[in-house]
């Protein structure tokens, strides 16, 4: 019969083309291999580490590292090392929650305005072009300060405040599909709005939600920890990175430098960690 | 042969992927004399323009010449040095792409990228203003010095590839490559840009290597074609031979997909080239073509047939003298036709459509008055410039933009809403869409499965087992193996892409079908099976069809109407074998002989100038400022009706008498 295909079988997968491409990225497997490492001890660090990261030791305070305590001791004569290990558990809670928040609200912002554009879309991308003008920091602070801090209200203001900016990503992805004749071929059949914007559209555009997705849960773990270091973050006794880095910095000047350097080194290597693997997937679906 | 102006060599080129070469070019070997225009035709992926980037050396990452000489003048490119090789490429080769609007600086005014060119050569930059100046009064450029401080965004795509065409000849050129330069352009602007190319070449004497895919342009251009296939040359020859007599099967095939003359869908189904072009054509043992060849034998397939030598022509086949008579891939026969139901009610009526876009205050008219009727189990093919208001026809009609108030469309009798929301499920199942870009169209993140099972599910209102035993009649009838449901719509050629989107057109049985330009995204050979399977649905099914394509051959074949468009007006209108025989409207007999033709020449009808804008069109007859025939003041005064010219409904808008009107191309005519 006339044209009947005889090409071999349909090749791999794309998704499958760009695990590959990932696969051999150094700089990707090298931020995987952090986050992978944070995220283990986030779970585990607790069972793991050789002493208790609350117990108060009043009479060795402000050790120096050494073979026992591998990171020295903080004021109270905690164990640094676990205090470390363990104070990733809070910050890789709360940053992918409140980025989950961010990038779920952001995206259904984002395809209900670049879908329908009109007057829904003039209103919420001139509020969203208002909302950046604010220095977001300052926003979340003065939120915190009004709500009080706790776990739920930091996730709650980050996760607010990072929606704009998702949501003017996925806007501009949108309006690139909806010219698409798919979009025209699913109206003709009598889709819903609502079906053509998440069965039809968003699949397209998972791409670029993904790549979103990682960094701002980079810049999500900076600004937790920066909320703590200002007290309105996670609370004590939590071994928190930046809380710790707070309470301990008046002392570099004495000479503990132990007592901050290994807390500022865990938050440089997540968010280094986090952004090597965002650029690792955005070179990846860019290909 | 020294003073050839292009010499190939068995050039051998491969391309790197994945980690292995993959063989694009086998041992070609091609020479073009001092003003001679040399054609290279084949299908996509054969190697043509591999062939061109590798004479100027530009070939793409992993791109590798493998074995082989490249003379050009006499000297081996591929050994020149890189300054050598950057002066060769400002004085001695040019070369121009399918889209102008790509090889343009967006940033550039279109005259300092001309006068550029000049000042490479040495000119200094007011002698370089004048001479670009110079240069596009020769391409014939209507008002040069407006052009030269235009930016290529203001320019049309014809003025665009003029444009082109001035900086490739600017500096007198020993070879000047083509690569499918009129692919894109409207046929009144292809003509138009042929004609050019052909005066420029007589002027220069420069040669020339033109790629194309269009045999009808090919056979208008070259003295002298070869035909490539899978990287290799299999027959060469003066082009009216070539064409006339093939003398290998897979140029027999080419020719016999075109929808020629005395062709159409009652006469007889289209031949067709089966299969693909083979991914490794470097691990065939004997002939590369013996996959898809019907006359194939035992030989074909062990020993790879030598370049045979008659006259002047060569062909790469152990049975060159009989390729003539290659056996048909697809019968002519044509399907057993469903009756025709007894009806009055046409499926679509349309009277007194006009759609106006409010641009600021101002009204645009995209569409006036436009009226027909279409009758089940016909095809109304929708025919004009880019600009003419196809497309508005056709999205207005699908529901996607609603007309103006005053518009009637009825579908079998009844009152269509105007948008594709307000429409009943029955009416929305009714009317289906193919649309010319099956990339566009096919939803990437989808499986075949999903993409028409999902339109079985809300059109066809199947579900479970019933719909899947549906899916499966269906992608049989469009001749889709079962096996590409799972892949997903990149992993599959343009030709079944566009099977993929035929079939979710017709999950629902639709009553009217719009095909907006559904072939011309693809290769004659795949061209040829696409409009059989559109004629065998339509005869099974009794489906009507709203067919709009700038390929008046393709729109032969398939029509039983005509509508003429011209700045979204109704030219003429009628039965298929009027509008093709004639008398004509100016503007239809324009577009009939701007076609290019492959068997014999007729004096083209030129349009001059560019369509109109829609904002502030011409008083009188909208076509007055390009019209050849034009009478005078009447013309420029009052527009004139839609009369009927004769009792078989054929319409033509003119203020000429019947008889005055003109006929062409008796070769285009459709047998009644």
């Amino acid at each position: 019969m006339s044209g009947v295909a005889l090409g071999e079988a349909p090749v791999r997968a794309p998704r499958w083309e760009t695990l590959r491409l990932l696969a051999r990225s150094p700089a990707f497997l090298a931020g995987a291999a952090i986050v992978l490492f944070w995220v283990l001890c986030s779970l585990f660090g607790e069972r793991l580490v050789p002493i208790d990261p609350y117990a108060a030791d009043l009479l060795g305070t402000l050790d120096p590292p050494s073979a026992e305590h591998w990171f020295g001791t903080d004021q109270l004569g905690r164990d640094m090392f676990s205090r470390v290990i363990v104070g990733a558990r809070d910050i890789l809670t709360v940053a992918p929650l409140a980025t989950l928040l961010g990038v779920g609200l952001g995206t259904a912002i984002g395809l209900v305005t670049g879908y329908f554009r009109g007057i829904i879309d003039n209103l919420v991308s001139r509020l969203v072009d208002a909302v950046l003008a604010l220095p977001l920091l300052i926003v979340a602070l003065m939120a915190l300060v009004a709500l009080g801090p706790s776990n739920g209200t930091v996730i709650l203001a980050i996760g607010l405040s990072f929606t704009p900016i998702v949501a003017r990503t996925v806007r501009s992805a949108v309006l690139a599909e909806r010219e698409l004749d798919y979009v025209a071929a699913a109206r003709l059949r009598g889709e819903s709005s609502g079906h053509i914007m998440v069965m039809e559209i968003l699949p397209n555009i998972l791409g670029p939600i993904f790549v979103e997705l990682t960094v701002r849960v980079g810049y999500a773990i900076f600004t937790v920890a920066t909320l703590s270091f200002l007290g309105v973050g996670l609370q004590p006794p939590s071994p928190d990175w930046g809380l710790a880095i707070s309470e301990n910095y008046g002392l570099i000047g004495g000479g503990y430098w132990w007592a901050v350097l290994f807390d500022a080194l865990a938050i440089t290597s997540l968010v280094v960690g986090v952004n090597l693997v965002a650029d690792g997937l955005q070179n990846a679906l860019d290909q | 042969m020294t003073d050839d102006a292009l010499r190939i060599e068995d050039l051998d080129v491969a391309y790197r992927v994945r980690g292995r070469d993959r063989q694009v070019l086998r041992g070609l070997s091609l020479a073009i004399g001092r003003g001679e225009t040399y054609g290279l035709v084949g299908e996509s992926g054969c190697g043509k323009s591999t062939a061109a980037l590798a004479v100027v050396r530009y070939l793409p990452r992993g791109g590798r010449v493998r074995g082989g000489h490249i003379l050009l003048d006499g000297q081996d490119v591929l050994t020149l040095t890189k300054p050598a090789l950057r002066q060769m490429r400002a004085r001695s080769v040019a070369m121009v792409y399918q889209d102008p609007g790509r090889a343009l600086n967006p940033s550039i005014v279109a005259g300092r990228q001309l006068a550029e060119v000049y000042t490479q050569a040495g000119y200094s930059a007011a002698e370089a203003d004048d001479r670009a100046l110079d240069m596009l009064r020769r391409v014939q450029i209507s008002d040069p010095a407006r052009v030269m401080g235009r930016y290529p965004h203001q320019l049309s795509g014809g003025m665009l590839q003029r444009v082109v065409i001035a900086m490739a000849l600017a500096v007198d050129r020993r070879l000047l490559i083509l690569d499918e330069p009129t692919t894109g352009l409207d046929a009144t602007v292809e003509a138009e840009v042929l004609d050019l190319i052909e005066a420029l070449r007589a002027e220069f004497s420069t040669a020339v290597l033109f790629i194309g895919h269009n045999l009808a342009v090919i056979a208008r251009m070259c003295a002298r074609v070869g035909v490539l296939y899978a990287g290799t040359k299999v027959e060469e020859g003066p082009t009216a031979e070539v064409f006339e007599q093939p003398r290998h099967p897979y140029t027999v095939g080419l020719l016999r997909c075109l929808p020629r003359r005395g062709r159409n869908k009652h006469v007889a189904r289209l031949d067709t080239i089966p299969g693909f072009l083979p991914t490794a054509p470097d691990l065939v043992r004997g002939c590369v073509f013996t996959e898809r060849c019907g006359m194939a034998t035992d030989l074909c397939h062990d020993t790879e047939p030598p370049l045979a030598q008659f006259g002047d022509r060569f062909s790469r086949c152990h049975y060159h003298e009989q390729a003539p008579t290659l056996p048909r891939a697809t019968p002519s026969e044509l399907p057993v036709a469903a009756s025709r139901p007894l009806t009055r009610v046409p499926v679509l009526r349309v009277e007194n459509l006009s759609k106006t876009y409010m641009v600021g205050a101002l009204g645009v008219a995209a569409l006036r008055d436009i009226e027909f009727d279409l009758w089940p189990g016909e095809t109304l093919g929708l025919v004009g410039e880019s600009g003419s208001g196809k497309t508005t026809l056709a999205r207005v009609l699908l529901g996607l933009t609603a007309p103006d108030a005053e518009s009637i469309v009825q579908i079998d009798g009844r009152p269509l809403p105007d948008l594709a929301a307000r429409r009943s499920p029955a009416q929305i199942k009714a009317l289906q869409i193919v649309f010319q870009n099956p990339d566009s169209a096919l939803n990437r993140a989808h499986s075949v499965r999903r993409i028409i099972g999902r339109a079985l599910t809300k059109l066809g209102g199947l579900r479970g087992d019933a719909m899947r035993r549906r899916l499966l009649e269906l992608t049989r009838a469009v001749r889709l193996a079962d096996r590409f449901l799972t892949a997903r719509p990149r992993q599959l050629s343009g030709g079944l892409k566009q099977r993929v989107a035929i079939a979710r057109a017709f999950a629902g049985a639709p009553r009217l079908v719009v095909c907006d330009e559904p072939t011309s995204a693809l290769d004659v050979s795949v061209q040829a099976a696409i409009l059989n399977l559109l004629a065998d649905l339509q005869a099974e099914r009794q489906v009507s069809y709203l067919f709009v394509s700038h390929d008046l051959g393709v729109v032969r074949y398939l029509s039983d109407r005509i509508l003429v468009l011209y700045l979204g007006r109704l030219m003429e209108s009628g039965p298929a074998e009027r509008v093709f025989n004639g008398p004509h409207h100016p503007y239809t007999e324009a577009l009939l002989s701007a076609v290019p033709d492959a068997d014999g020449r007729i004096a083209r009808i030129p349009l001059t100038g560019e369509i109109p804008s829609a904002v502030r069109p011409p008083r009188g007859c909208v076509f007055h400022t390009r019209c050849p025939r034009k009478i005078g003041r009447v013309c420029e005064e009052e527009e004139p009706r839609l009369l009927a010219r004769d009792e078989d409904s054929h319409s033509i808008r003119c203020h000429l008498p019947t008889p005055e009107l003109g006929r062409v191309r008796a070769d285009l005519a459709v047998p009644a």
